[in-house]
Order: structure tokens, then sequence, then C-alpha cells
């Protein structure tokens, strides 16, 4: 269809007409798209063949065991769900806030452009400098115990808040701006303009971005490692300073076991339950999210 | 964040329904302010050697199964790593150990008001292995490890023995901050002589194994239990220490007849931890459950009965100096 466009101009600086140009364009970019999902495919193929026969209600109910036939990923289930609410809880007024007086209220001045370009760069800073930062920071400034259940989930909402924050901008910008001129030509406060008018209609947008950030916060093990997170932890947390152990690093720590059943049942177990469970978080998350929707 | 009105408990409610509130409160996502600094109760904290981590992990496994409202934390950083930076510093109640503790680090204990106390849960061969392509060699002496080891020693097979091959070593062994390089340091290189520093140094086990399977002129040293599961892929090599060759086995590291690589393992409670229930209970089951065959299922000899009971007996004495 390009192409048909394109005859007419042939003298104005496209370029001669290649049929098989267009073919061969289409073509490689078929294969990019191929080669990211048919390999997806097949790691999710391979661990789930290697998975079948160790992932079983044993498994999942269990606590970690020397011997493979016995080992079981209960304490790092509860560990990184109860860090997953952790963070839920700690990123999203955080970072919600923070996009609201940097789109609402910040004046477009030079400081405002230098923390937008500071919160833009924090997004791209390697994890495991986060780690380093939680433990300089919560585990020894703070003293709240290395690998516990605060000091874990704290490390990586810093790590996360800048993707909430950039997110939750995109959407509260995304509110047209007449909406806002009519809220104030009503007499409404600022206040009361963001909170019924901006936020209703951001907030999809913005859940959507906490959703992805909390994906990639539940597969983080490097800061959990540079907090110093016990490897292996059983029974389950008792307090928010108890130590946690995660799944992620749970899997890292039995892919160092000497027994081969480790390497290819044990692991491969663990990383569907892994994946599992963050599509049932995320599912359940965007379920909630369309029922807002719904409802304004 | 509101008040949460689980979170003042009061003391004398029992475990299950802590732990039914506590999780309550979580999953609610109503983890209120108040409350959860309370009292670090229920909790076990366990840092140290990678090799006696299985040991450590099994027996953990078996008390979380009775108790399974006591929070038991495991990490592996090394035997000293273990010590410095956690048990001496007051963060973990009890650090695995696969050498005996140093005087720097009692120092180090003692400065910061902990007395750690010393038990031995097993005994393990320390394995020297190899590529199973290395046909050329079965057994070693200690003379002849020394020299592989040393710094500025043998850098060649053929150095050793004129009729094996032309090449260079490539070693993978314990990283410094493991009990196993101090073990192997003290029993093999002695004092005169550094250890190299030209290895691969590793915490995680696995990495030896995997590289001694890599290449035909690989060698490689660490506990009894890494062989033990993988007598297929690498080759463990007999040691001569007195003139006759002595495989690493259970059986011979039980008799003693394998020197001077066989060792104690041990783990170090700190006595001031024995104050709370659940580290004294852990310890005292730990004790009972290292004469048995969970030992020996991870690959290491469980302790004698006679060990056990004087382990037992040493235990009870500080748990009443402590309570009282």
């Amino acid at each position: 269809m390009a192409a048909d466009t394109q005859e007419a101009s042939v003298d104005s600086g496209f370029g001669q007409i290649s049929r098989t140009k267009d073919v061969a364009f289409r073509l490689l970019a078929l294969a990019a798209t191929l080669i990211g999902i048919v390999s997806l495919a097949a790691l999710l193929l391979n661990v789930a063949v290697d998975a079948v026969g160790w992932l079983d209600w044993g498994f999942l109910t269990n606590p970690p065991h020397p011997n493979p036939n016995n080992a079981g990923f209960l304490p790092a289930i509860v560990g990184s769900i109860a860090i997953m609410i952790m963070i839920a809880l700690v990123t999203f007024p955080l970072g919600v806030g923070a996009a609201i007086y940097l789109e609402e209220y910040a004046s477009d001045g030079y400081l405002t452009r230098f923390i937008q370009l500071n919160i833009a760069n924090l997004a791209g800073v390697p994890s495991v400098v986060y780690g380093l930062l939680g433990l300089g920071l919560f585990v020894g400034l703070f003293n709240i115990g290395y690998g516990s259940v605060l000091a874990a989930a704290f490390t990586v909402s810093l790590l996360i808040l800048p993707i909430v924050i950039i997110s939750a901008q995109e959407a509260i910008r995304s509110v047209p701006d007449s909406q806002r001129q009519a809220s104030y030509g009503m007499g409404a406060t600022k206040w009361q303009t963001i909170r019924n008018v901006v936020l209703p209609r951001a907030m999809p947008g913005i859940m959507t971005g906490t959703i992805l950030a909390l994906g990639r916060a539940i597969g983080e093990t490097a800061p959990l490692i540079m907090i110093a997170a016990p490897t292996t932890v059983f029974g389950v947390p008792n307090s928010l300073l108890s130590k946690v152990s995660a799944m992620p690093l749970q899997i890292y720590n039995w892919a160092s076991y000497p027994q081969t059943e480790f390497q290819y049942g044990v692991v491969a177990a663990g990383v569907v339950t892994l994946l599992v469970i963050l599509l049932t978080i995320n599912s359940v998350a965007i379920i909630i999210r369309n029922r807002y929707q719904q409802r304004t | 964040m509101s008040r949460d009105t689980t979170a003042p408990l009061p003391t004398g409610l029992g475990r299950r329904d802590f732990l039914a509130a506590a999780s309550v409160a979580l999953s609610g996502g109503m983890a209120g302010c108040a409350g959860v600094f309370a009292e670090e109760g229920n909790q076990v904290n366990i840092a140290g050697s990678s090799t006696v981590f299985p040991v450590t992990e099994a027996i953990a496994s078996a008390f979380s199964e009775k108790n399974p409202t006591v929070n038991l934390s495991l990490s592996k950083t090394g035997t000293g790593g273990g010590f410095g930076n956690f048990f001496c510093a007051g963060r973990t109640d009890i650090n695995n150990a696969s050498r005996a503790i140093a005087d720097a680090e009692t120092e180090q204990c003692g400065e910061n008001g902990i007395t750690p106390i010393e038990f031995q849960v097993a005994t393990d061969a320390l394995t020297v292995v190899v590529n199973p392509e290395a046909d050329w060699v079965d057994c070693l002496t200690v003379d002849e490890l020394r020299d592989i080891w040393r710094a500025g020693g043998a850098e060649r097979w053929s150095d050793i023995d004129e009729d094996w091959p032309d090449e260079e070593f490539e070693l993978y062994g314990a990283a410094t901050t493991s009990g196993t390089f101090d073990y192997f340091n003290e029993a093999i290189i002695g004092e005169e002589e550094n250890h190299r520093s030209d290895y691969h140094a590793t915490e995680r086990d696995r990495t030896i194994v995997q590289g001694v399977q890599g290449s035909e002129y690989a060698m490689g040293y660490f506990g009894f239990s890494y062989y033990s599961e993988n007598p297929d892929s690498i080759k463990a090599l007999s040691i001569d220490d007195d003139g006759a060759c002595v495989e690493p086995s259970i059986e011979t590291a039980m008799s003693g007849e394998y020197t001077p690589l066989s060792r104690p393992l041990f783990i170090y409670v700190a006595k001031e931890s024995l104050a709370d229930p659940a580290v004294r209970d852990f310890a005292r089951f730990y004790m009972e459950r290292a004469a048995t065959d969970l030992v020996s299922e991870v690959g290491y000899v469980p302790i004698t009965e006679d060990q056990r009971d004087e382990n037992l007996a040493k235990l009870d004495e500080a748990i009443a100096e402590v309570t009282e």
C-alpha cells in the first residue's frame, strides 16, 4: 500500500521504488518480532517441562529442605507477597503525591526541570545501586534490621518509585486542561479540582503504571542480596522486622545446590510459581483497575 | 496511615493468635505504624559457612514443621564473613562454622558482649576433585597438594610429575571468607607458606563443580557433600598423608583415616541469645538431631551419641546461666 502511494513521487527524492525492499523490510520486522516471542515461548516451555513432577502441593506448602523431594517454597512465597504489599503501600501515596505536585503545583522553573531530569535518570539506575543505598540508609543509618520486611520493602520501593512517578505524571498530564478550567469556573478550589476531576480521570493510567512497576519489584534480586536478606527462611514473618526471603532469592540459592534435581526440577518449579503469582497479582490489579474505570 | 486495632497486642496472647492477627494485618494492607516495631521475638537468625548450611537447613526444616510460627532465617556468608559481619556484631544468634573460631573473632565478640559457645555438629571430608578425564592422577600426597596450592609453587601439571601433561592448572577453590579456605590453608599449606591468590575463589561450591567439569586440567576443593552428589561428573582424589592413599568417604572420615582433610563442623551459639525461648528450643533440637541420619543424608558424618550428650550438657549449663 505504501508503495502505491509513492509511485506518484518517484522523482521527488524518495528514491526508487523497490518491491523487494518493501517485502524484505516487512520480513525483517516480522523476524524481529518472532525472535522475541519464540525465545520467550521456548524459555517458558523449557521451564514448564522441567517443573513437571516438582511443582506440587507439597512444594507450595513446605519449608525449604536440602533434599530436593522435600524442598518447599512457602516461606519465600509469603515473604515476596509481604514485601509486595508493603511496597504498594509505600510507593502508591508517595508516587502519586510527587506526580500531583510536579504536574499541578510546581511552577515550570529550573528547579522543577532539574527534579524532573533527576527522576527520569533515577528510573535507569541499576538495581544493585539501590541495594547499596538501602544497605547504607535503612540497614545502617535507620537500623531497621538487615534483611527485614521493612528494609526490603523500602529499598525496592526506592527502586520503583521513579517509574511510578513518571507514569502517574503521564496519566495526570493526559487529563484535558479544559476539564480543570471548567472545575475552576464552577468555583472549585485547586484541591477540589484535583480530587474530583483530575485524579478520577487519571487513576486508571496511574494504576497501570504502578502495576507494571510492582511486576518489576517482585522479580528483583540484587537489592535484596545487598541488604543481606537471608537466602532461606523457615516459618512466616511474624513482624515487619522479621527476616524475609523472596522467591527470586530462594531460586538463586537453589541454583547453587549440588544436586542436579535442584538445578533442573526445583528451580524450574520455583520459576513457574514466581511467574504464576506475578501474573495473578497483575491480573487481579487489572481487574480492579477496569472496575474503577467503568465506575467513573 | 490509620492506627490499626490489632496492633497493641497484650503479651500473654498465644502464638497462633498473634500470627493470625499479624497475617490479617499484613494481608489486609493494614499494617499500621504502631505495634510493628514490637519486640523481635520468635526469631532465630543464622549465618555462616556454606559447608554447614545443608546440615542446618535440614535440621531447621524439621524444626519448622513442628514449630511453624518460629521465623528462622539462614544465609550463606562463609564462616569468617558470618563471624565478622553478623555473629560477633550481634546480628545473628547462631553461626555455622567449618573451622573453629579464631582468636581475633572471639575478641571481636567479647567487645560486643557476645559469648560464643562451640558445638560440634558433624564431621566433613574436605574433598579435592579433578575432571574425570584427568586419568593420570588418582592420588596426591600432602606435599604435592601444597606445591599446587601455595603461592609461587607449581604452575603446570608437569611440574609435579614429569609424566603428567605440560598444561597449566585451572584452580577453583573456596573464597577467603570461607572456613573451607581457612581449613585447607591450615591443614595443607601450613603457616610458612601462603595460599595462592591466582585461582577462581568462590563461596558458591556449585561454581567449583561447574569449573572442574569444564576443563580437563582443572582442580578444586570443597565439602564432601558436593562431591557425593556429583560422583560421575567429577573425580575425587585420594590423599596420601603418611604412605597410603585414602579416598574421601563418610567411612574414612568417621574412622579418622582420612587425614589431614577430615575436619569437624561446628555451630556457634551466642550465649546471650539463649535467653530467647525460640533460640533455646532450636539449639536443643539441633543438638538432638545432629546425631541422626539427617546429617548423613546431606553427605556428612553425624556426631556420636556421646558427643551429643556432651553438647546437650554444655547447652543446658549455658541455658541455666542466662535464664537465672
